[in-house]
Formats: structure tokens, sequence, C-alpha cells
């Protein structure tokens, strides 16, 4: 499913790189551990987390997300949008908790599990 | 380890600065566009990308200075990561899944969760780690390529 689609239909707010929209989203994965995240995401996932700071990007970056979704209207720091910018990572920002977003997400990733 | 002398095919070595938060992931990011630039196969760089975050974000939470090596041999990759540090005490406990002694400014980023030598170990085919304390730690891994070249 393209992220595009993904932003509208969970009524995500979009903090940088616009232009990337036009991808593809292969899965999601929930985490604020960044080691977790390393471990076990993959490339194309859409990443769920309560983390602002920086380093986050360099995690997307490293395992080649989507995107972020930065949960509970959290706002990015600004060297997090500079730097997502840099590496052309999306980062959205959801109004949902954690939990809500990674309920719809996956509803809207595989309707078919229920 | 490998019993013959490997310096020969250094491919790159990087400065790690303790507590430098700011550019965590910097060095992962250069050996990983290094290695798809050599054509490495995608599934090795997954591996080598977790093993470098994880001993560069070692070095910047628990040492004072670090290099991080890679060498390409023809039928695998080295990855070393030394630094000057504190040191482990007990190297078993380290290595154990969610033992960590990180503070809570480390924890509060996501980071000291434990998990870090447990996954470079996990992503390795063989895994060398040692120790001294008030001196450093090394740690050694090596990614077999087996044809993924």
């Amino acid at each position: 499913m393209m992220l595009e689609t993904v932003s509208e239909r969970l009524s995500l707010k979009c903090k940088c790189c616009w232009e990337n929209l036009k991808r593809e989203v292969t899965g999601g994965y929930a985490g604020d551990l960044l080691s977790d995240v390393m471990a076990n995401s993959s490339a194309g996932n859409i990443w769920v987390t309560r983390q602002v700071h920086q380093n986050i990007v360099a995690v997307a970056a490293l395992k080649e997300h989507a995107a972020i979704v930065i949960v509970q209207g959290a706002t990015p720091e600004k060297e997090t949008l500079d730097k997502a910018t840099k590496e052309g990572i999306p980062i959205l920002v959801a109004d949902m908790g954690e939990f809500e977003v990674v309920g719809r997400l996956h509803r809207l990733l595989y309707p078919d599990q229920g | 380890m490998p019993r013959y002398e490997y310096s020969r095919y250094l491919q790159g070595r990087y400065e790690v600065h303790g507590r430098d938060f700011v550019d965590a992931g910097l060095v992962s990011s250069q050996i990983k566009k290094s290695l798809k630039d050599k054509g490495i196969h995608e599934d090795i760089i997954r591996r080598i990308a977790i093993i470098a975050f994880e001993a560069e974000v070692n070095i910047i939470s628990y040492a004072t200075f670090g290099t991080i090596s890679y060498y390409l041999l023809p039928d695998s990759i080295v990855f070393e990561a030394i630094d000057e540090g504190q040191g482990i005490d007990d190297i078993e406990q380290a290595l154990e899944e969610g033992f960590s002694t990180a503070d809570d400014s480390i924890r509060e980023m996501g980071f000291g969760a434990g998990m870090g030598l447990s996954n470079i170990k996990k992503s390795s085919d063989v895994f060398e780690i040692t120790s001294e304390i008030g001196r450093g730690t090394c740690v050694k891994s090596i990614i077999m390529l087996n044809g993924k070249e």
C-alpha cells in the first residue's frame, strides 16, 4: 500500500519529506527500543514510535524504513526533522496513542487478518 | 578468528567518540554505504548494519573513544570495534539479553535495553569479545559470505 494512502487514512500529519510519500509500505513495526527495531524491523516498514530524538532517523535510514510515525501528537525535535529531510525519510505524526495507531495500521495493511 | 593475517584486507576504519549521541549511526551508515558500493549482498549488509550500529552505540555509551574497522576477505567480512573505556566486568552477564548498565539518560533515548551485544552475537557467524576493566573492550565479528557477494 502507498504511504500516501496510509497517511490519509490514519489522518497523519506529515512533518517532512512530502515528496517521498509515494512509496510502498511493506509492513510495519512498533517499538521504542532502538535495538529491538534494529534487530526486528524490515526495509519498507512504517515504524511507529514514541521517540522523538534524532537517533530514530539513523535507525530508520539504516533499516530503509518507508517512514516513521510518531504517536500521541508528540513533536519531533528540530534536529530530527533536519536529519530526516537529509535522509529522505518522511516523519508523520499521529494524534492517537501507539496502541490505536498500530491497530488501525494493521487493519489497513492486512484487511484479511481481521 | 582466522589464524591468518587479515589486516591487508582493511576496507575502512572509523573513529567513534564517547557520548556523541548526535552522530550515533553515522559510522554505521558509512559502512553500509561502503558495502553497498562494493556490491555486497543485501542480506550480509543487513546483518552488518545491526552489528555496526550496536557496536557504535556501545562505544558512544560506555567508552571515551573507539575505532570501528572492517575487512573484506575472499570468503568473509571481519568486523572489529576496539574502544578505550571502562571495560566490562562480567562478559557473560553483559551478553545476557536485557542486562544493561546504561544510565537513565541513555535509556530515555531508547538505548540501553540490554540487547546490543546479543544482537551483535546473533548477527555474527563468529563472535569474540575481550575486555579489560579500566582499559577497554574489543568486539570482533565474522560474517561468512557463503557465495553471497
